[in-house]
C-alpha cells in the first residue's frame, strides 16, 4: 500500500512537476469543454484556458522571485 | 504526402529530445572524464536500452486505446508538460531564471565526481549509477513526449526515428568537440518545444474532449502562430516589468 501511494506521489510529480494549479487547470478546462453541448463552440475554452493558465503561471512565478 | 502534424511531430521530439541530450550528455561527460569512461558509457548505454524498452512496451498499449480517450489524455499531458517547458522559457528569456550554463554544470559534476572517493580500476559503481541517472531522468520526459506525440499520429516509428536522430546528432557533436556543448541555444530550443507542446494539446485536448475545431486540422496553423506570439509578448511585458523595478530600486 505504501508503495503504491509513493508511486502514485512520484507520477503525479513526474507530471505536474513544480507547478500542479497549471496542471489542475488543464484538467478543469478540458472537463469544461466536454461539458459545452455544442462541439462547434466547445473549441473556444481551451484556447483561452490555456491562455489564462500560462498568464497566471508565469506572474505567480515571477512574483515569488521578486519577493526573494 | 508530409502532413503540417508529421512535420510538428519530427520537429517537436527532435528539439525536445536534443535539449534533454545536450543536458545528459554534460553529465556523462564529467564523470566520464573525470572517474572511468567504461562506465560512464556502460550506464548511459543501460539508461538508452531501458528507455527504448519503455518506448515498445508502452507504445502499442497506447496506440490501442479508443481515438478519443487517446487525444484527451495526449492533449492533457502535453499540455502539463508544455506549459511547464513554456513557463521556465519564458522566464529565462526574460532575465528571471538563471539560463542552463552547461560549463557550469559540468564542472560542479566534474568536482563532485572528483570528491566521491577512490576510483574504482575496472567497474566504477559512482560513474555507472550518476551517467545512468542522468541520461534515465533527462531521457524519461522526451520518452513520454515522443509516444503521446506518435501514438495520436500512429506514428510511434517516426516519433522514435526523430529522437534517435537527435541523440546520434548530440552524441557526434560531443565526440567531436569532447566538450559540454555551451553554445547550443538551449533556452530557445525549449522555448519552441513549449510552444509546440502547448499548441498540439491544446488542439488535441479539445478534440478529445469532443470539441471540433473551425477549418479542421488547419486550425494548428492559427493556434500556433498566436502560443508563440503569445508567450512572446508574456516575456515582453515581463522584461519591461523588471526593467521598471530596477529603475524604481535605483
Amino acid at each position: 500500500m505504501k508503495r503504491l501511494r509513493e508511486a502514485a506521489v512520484g507520477a503525479w510529480e513526474f507530471v505536474a512537476g513544480d507547478d500542479w494549479l497549471t496542471a489542475v487547470g488543464v484538467l478543469a478546462a478540458l472537463g469544461l469543454t466536454a461539458l459545452v453541448s455544442d462541439p462547434d463552440e466547445a473549441w473556444i475554452v481551451m484556447p483561452l484556458a490555456v491562455a489564462g493558465l500560462l498568464a497566471l503561471s508565469v506572474w505567480r512565478e515571477a512574483r515569488k522571485r521578486d519577493r526573494t | 504526402m508530409v502532413s503540417g502534424q508529421a512535420v510538428g511531430l519530427v520537429v517537436s521530439v527532435f528539439l525536445a529530445c536534443a535539449v534533454e541530450a545536450v543536458e545528459a550528455l554534460t553529465i556523462v561527460l564529467a564523470v566520464g572524464a573525470t572517474r572511468s569512461w567504461r562506465s560512464s558509457l556502460l550506464g548511459c548505454a543501460v539508461a538508452v536500452f531501458a528507455l527504448a524498452a519503455t518506448t515498445a512496451i508502452l507504445g502499442p498499449r497506447l496506440t490501442s486505446l479508443p481515438i478519443d480517450t487517446l487525444r484527451l489524455v495526449v492533449g492533457g499531458l502535453l499540455l502539463v508538460f508544455g506549459l511547464q517547458w513554456l513557463r521556465k522559457a519564458i522566464l529565462r528569456a526574460a532575465g528571471l531564471k538563471a539560463q542552463h550554463d552547461e560549463e557550469e554544470i559540468f564542472r560542479e559534476e566534474a568536482e563532485a565526481a572528483r570528491a566521491a572517493g577512490a576510483r574504482h580500476p575496472g567497474f566504477d559503481p559512482y560513474a555507472f549509477t550518476i551517467a545512468f541517472k542522468g541520461v534515465l531522468l533527462e531521457g524519461l520526459e522526451v520518452v513520454f513526449i515522443a509516444l503521446t506525440f506518435g501514438a495520436n499520429q500512429g506514428r510511434v516509428g517516426l516519433a522514435a526515428v526523430a529522437a534517435v536522430a537527435a541523440v546520434l546528432t548530440v552524441a557526434a557533436v560531443g565526440v567531436a568537440v569532447r566538450a559540454p556543448l555551451a553554445r547550443v541555444p538551449e533556452n530557445a530550443m525549449k522555448f519552441s518545444v513549449g510552444v509546440m507542446l502547448t499548441s498540439f494539446g491544446i488542439f488535441w485536448g479539445a478534440e478529445g474532449a469532443g470539441a471540433s475545431w473551425p477549418g479542421g486540422d488547419a486550425a494548428l496553423l492559427v493556434i500556433v502562430p498566436l502560443v508563440l506570439l503569445f508567450s512572446l509578448a508574456l516575456t515582453r511585458a515581463l522584461r519591461a516589468g523588471t526593467a521598471e523595478g530596477r529603475v524604481a530600486e535605483a
